[in-house]
């Protein structure tokens, strides 16, 4: 039988699906619900100093794509606006009556040694597994000094780390925001600081659409917008780059990594976790649907691996990280054509248009009889892909890999380089 | 027109329930789509690249640029796509065999055999934008040219909106009281609701530059030749005038024995329809959608036993396999290869039909016969031309106006459309005569060479 628990970084969860810091997990209610119904850790919304602060109507604003709701999703809201009291009782409680869940707990304070000197032992407290610092929260607090403002700096970053680390004995997970150039830096600086693990991404600043009544950034509060944090499926791609790009960077080898951005389902998870992600962190998909959707990630995941033959998480872990290469490590002499299959092409002729007007005018149309047949023109396919990217039936193009005679030449070797070099003989 | 008065108001008619009872008589066969069910409606088609509903559509509608619009929120943007290529696109939404036309053709329908919903998308648009009395078009110039029509069916108006959006005068010239042929005197109830023909015209005719003489047919009162003098072209959408009667119908009058055209019009026309029941057991003889209509609305209003008979099979019949299901789905029992023979009659009025039993594939006689007991009976067996007495008369051929491509007759000038040239008997195809004879017209009156 498959094992899905994880020791991340010191913190054992029966499972590496766990609930990011976020409205989910604003109080001990919807924490509970969240274990009933099989979340194996969550990560408490962020706490901070009182008094609280106080949050807006409405909240969160949403991209639609083609009859798909949220398939971006955006929030304005800030952090906890409920009594730091009042939350660690609550911690506490859950953390007694689950012992065998993660329970993080998120945290944001001005950026001075003393309030984290402050908080920390209060936390520490609750016997919480950890703290995540969130250095993330791209909208609210970062222009009070905090969440992004410290994130977007890697001396920040790593000052408030050691902090940390100071002043408790928790595993202390640093939470990294996108909205930088290099998401090295910070990681880095997490890790110089002592960090025992990053997670990443927070949301990205965004304006996820404006309304063209009242003229405003959605979601409108009063007649007036503001940038929003953007998460949900969509920004998984941008998430899953950067977690690849900190699991192959040699000056960050062994830092555990916990993976966030646009996770719904059990393969969204296993990517993650093949890219390098040893926990995943969920929010917008149970915002969308509930918390249990965790059954079917659960056992998706578990069928998967059982599939495979994996047989616990660290066997995934990192697994596809060796094969994210620079580009010019890419083999160039590697060569697929299209193949359409005449017997599932239902004749929309959209690969046709797509290669005809933006790419290699190598699908010819046939016209037989009332029927329309599609046929690539070998000489002119570069093998791009996007014809079987638009084609709405699966599996009726296929990209075929080439017999070549040369061997393998990558963009270092090849002619055309004016750098290039020569493969050692 | 003379209508034989054989449907009866009956007192007891109320008391009478068919399949949907008399409540579903008017309900819409096809309710319209809700925003949210357009939405995902829409967002399932493809957007394909040639696509083969646009050209299994007789109009040529710019199918997936309509519902790509509807996709995007540009309702306007839809209904004006849909109806720059077809002004009739709101009843053709309704009344169109979208299942052997653009539906059909959807590719969807090889996908999983479901496809895009296209009718009922056309009329979520064209809806959008006559519920909010948007008139879209706007005449050209006045050109100074005047002509005339005959006939305000689909053809006719559909000609003479496009000739007013040219900027030339039109006259209309219609036999009954109300224009829109068909659409308001020939199709069943359930499919045109609310009205809806008569909307449609008010909607046409408000773009202006056009003028409905109602009372007014083809003959020695409105001779053709006085008009190919006084107009600078003439269009004759006349539709089919005469119905076609059985071989075997009886010399003298029979009561409850009716043609299904007429008893349509009559119930179209009807101030209280739910009170007209053709009879308790009704046959209908024939196999095109004017049996369908005829055999479902005499379920609707309360008919016990309505039997269809034809005289071949299934794949012979002119009503689309949809039809047929959707006939015995309300109720209706739909017989084959059986070819009327004979009445029997009681007391001067209908009591039932003798038919003869064919050989399947064939419409000969297997040798026996079957009698099935009926106080009404109405055939459907086809409509012909019966072109009145004129000075001057176009060429006709297997009984309908022969046309060339422009839609123009073997009269200079004079033009022929809709169910009076051969072709398919479709509203769209009707729509689809009139504006290719428009823009033949426009061209000849602005001296654009062909």
């Amino acid at each position: 039988m498959t094992d899905l628990s994880v020791n991340f970084a010191s913190i054992r969860a029966p499972n590496p699906f766990w609930l990011a810091s976020a409205p989910p997990t604003d109080k001990e209610y919807n924490v509970v619900r969240a274990f009933r119904a099989g979340w194996g850790g969550v990560v408490w919304k962020t706490l901070g100093e009182d008094p609280p602060i106080v949050n807006v109507s409405s909240r969160y604003g949403a991209v639609s794509y083609g009859g798909a709701r949220m398939a971006g999703f955006s929030n304005i809201e800030l952090i906890t606006d409920r009594p730091l009291e009042i939350n660690l009782r609550e911690i506490a409680t859950v953390k007694r009556d689950w012992p065998d869940r993660a329970l993080i707990v998120s945290l944001m304070v001005p950026c001075t040694e003393e309030s984290w000197k402050r908080i920390l032992p209060r936390v520490e407290a609750t016997g919480c597994d950890g703290i995540e610092l969130n250095f993330g929260c791209p909208h609210g607090m970062s222009e009070r000094g905090m969440g992004a403002a410290v994130g977007q700096v890697p001396e920040y970053v790593e000052m408030v780390t050691r902090w940390c680390k100071q002043h408790s004995r928790m595993p202390v997970i640093v939470k990294l925001t996108p909205n930088v150039t290099d998401i090295r830096a910070p990681a880095r600086a997490a890790k110089r600081g002592g960090a025992d693990a990053v997670s990443l991404i927070n949301t990205i600043q965004s304006i996820v659409a404006v309304d063209l009544d009242t003229m405003a950034p959605e979601p409108v509060v009063d007649g007036q917008g503001t940038h929003g944090g953007y998460c949900g499926p969509a920004v998984k791609p941008i998430a899953l780059r950067m977690v690849a790009e900190l699991a192959r960077d040699p000056e960050l080898a062994g830092l555990p990594i916990s993976g966030i951005g646009g996770i719904s389902t059990w393969r969204d998870a296993a990517e993650f976790i093949a890219l390098g992600a040893g926990s995943v962190q969920v929010c917008t998909a149970v915002m969308h649907r509930g918390f249990r959707i965790i059954e079917e990630m659960q056992d998706g995941l578990a069928n998967w691996m059982d599939e495979k033959g994996y047989a616990a998480i660290d066997d995934v872990v990192g697994r596809a990280v060796p094969n994210f290469v620079h580009w010019e490590d890419l083999n160039l002499d590697y060569v697929t054509k299209a193949r359409i299959d005449p017997a599932l092409c239902i004749e929309c002729g959209l690969c046709h248009i797509a290669c005809e007007d933006t790419s290699h005018q190598a699908i010819a149309i046939h016209r037989e009889g009332g029927r329309r047949r599609f046929e690539v023109i070998d000489a002119e396919c570069v093998g791009c892909n996007l014809c079987a990217h638009v084609c709405p039936v699966s599996g009726c193009i296929r990209m075929v890999a080439q017999e070549v005679a040369r061997p393998k030449r990558t963009w270092k070797q090849h002619p055309n380089n004016p750098d290039r070099r020569e493969a050692a003989e | 027109m003379d209508e034989p008065a054989s449907i009866t108001a009956t007192p007891a008619a109320g008391a009478l329930t068919g399949a949907a009872g008399p409540a579903g008589l008017f309900s819409d066969l096809h309710p319209p789509l809700s925003h949210d069910e357009a939405l995902v409606e829409a967002n399932r088609c493809y957007f394909c690249f040639d696509a083969p509903c646009l050209h299994a559509c007789p109009t040529g509608i710019d199918i997936p640029g309509f519902i790509r619009r509807i996709a995007t929120g540009n309702l306007k943007g839809a209904a004006v796509r849909i109806l720059e290529e077809n002004i009739f696109g709101g009843s053709c939404a309704r009344v169109c065999p979208t299942e052997i036309l653009c539906e059909q053709a959807c590719v969807r329908s090889a996908q999983e055999e479901r496809p895009v919903k296209i009718g009922l998308l056309q009329r979520h648009a064209t809806d959008w934008l006559m519920d909010r009395e948007l008139q879209p078009f706007q005449r050209a110039a006045a050109s100074g040219k005047r002509v005339a029509v005959v006939g305000a069916g689909p053809a006719g108006l559909a000609c003479a909106h496009r000739l007013a959006c040219h900027g030339h005068d039109v006259t209309v010239f219609e036999a009954r009281a109300k224009s829109g042929g068909l659409n308001e005197y020939g199709i069943a109830a359930y499919k045109l609701v609310d009205d809806f023909a008569q909307r449609e015209v008010a909607f046409l005719l408000a773009v202006g530059g056009i003028r409905i003489e109602h009372g007014r047919s083809l003959g020695a009162g409105l001779p053709l030749g006085a008009l190919q003098r006084d107009f600078d072209a003439v269009f004759l959408g006349l539709g089919l005038a005469g119905v076609n009667a059985l071989a075997c119908a009886p010399a003298a009058p029979l009561a409850g024995l009716r043609d299904a055209v007429g008893f349509i019009a009559e119930l179209r026309q009807a101030l209280e329809p739910r009170r007209l029941v053709p009879g308790r057991r009704v046959i209908v003889i024939g196999g095109g959608n004017t049996a369908i209509d005829a055999a479902v609305q005499s379920r609707r209003l309360g008919a016990d036993d309505v039997t269809i008979a034809y005289r071949r099979g299934p794949a012979e019949m002119g009503a689309t396999p949809w039809e047929q299901d959707f006939a015995r789905t309300e109720g209706v029992r739909v017989l084959h290869h059986l070819t009327p023979v004979g009445f029997v009659a009681a007391g001067g009025a209908v009591a039932g039909v003798e038919f003869m039993r064919n050989r399947p594939g064939s419409p000969q006689s297997a040798g026996e016969r079957v009698t099935l007991p009926a106080d009404c009976v109405l055939t459907a067996v086809g409509q012909r031309l019966d072109l009145p007495v004129l000075d001057v008369t176009p060429r006709v051929a297997d009984g309908r106006i022969v046309v060339d491509a422009n839609r123009e007759t073997s009269l200079p000038g004079v033009f022929a459309g809709g169910d009076c040239v051969a072709g398919q008997d479709l509203t769209v195809r009707a729509v689809q005569d009139g504006k290719l004879a428009a823009e033949a017209i426009h061209r000849r009156l602005a001296g654009i060479r062909e």
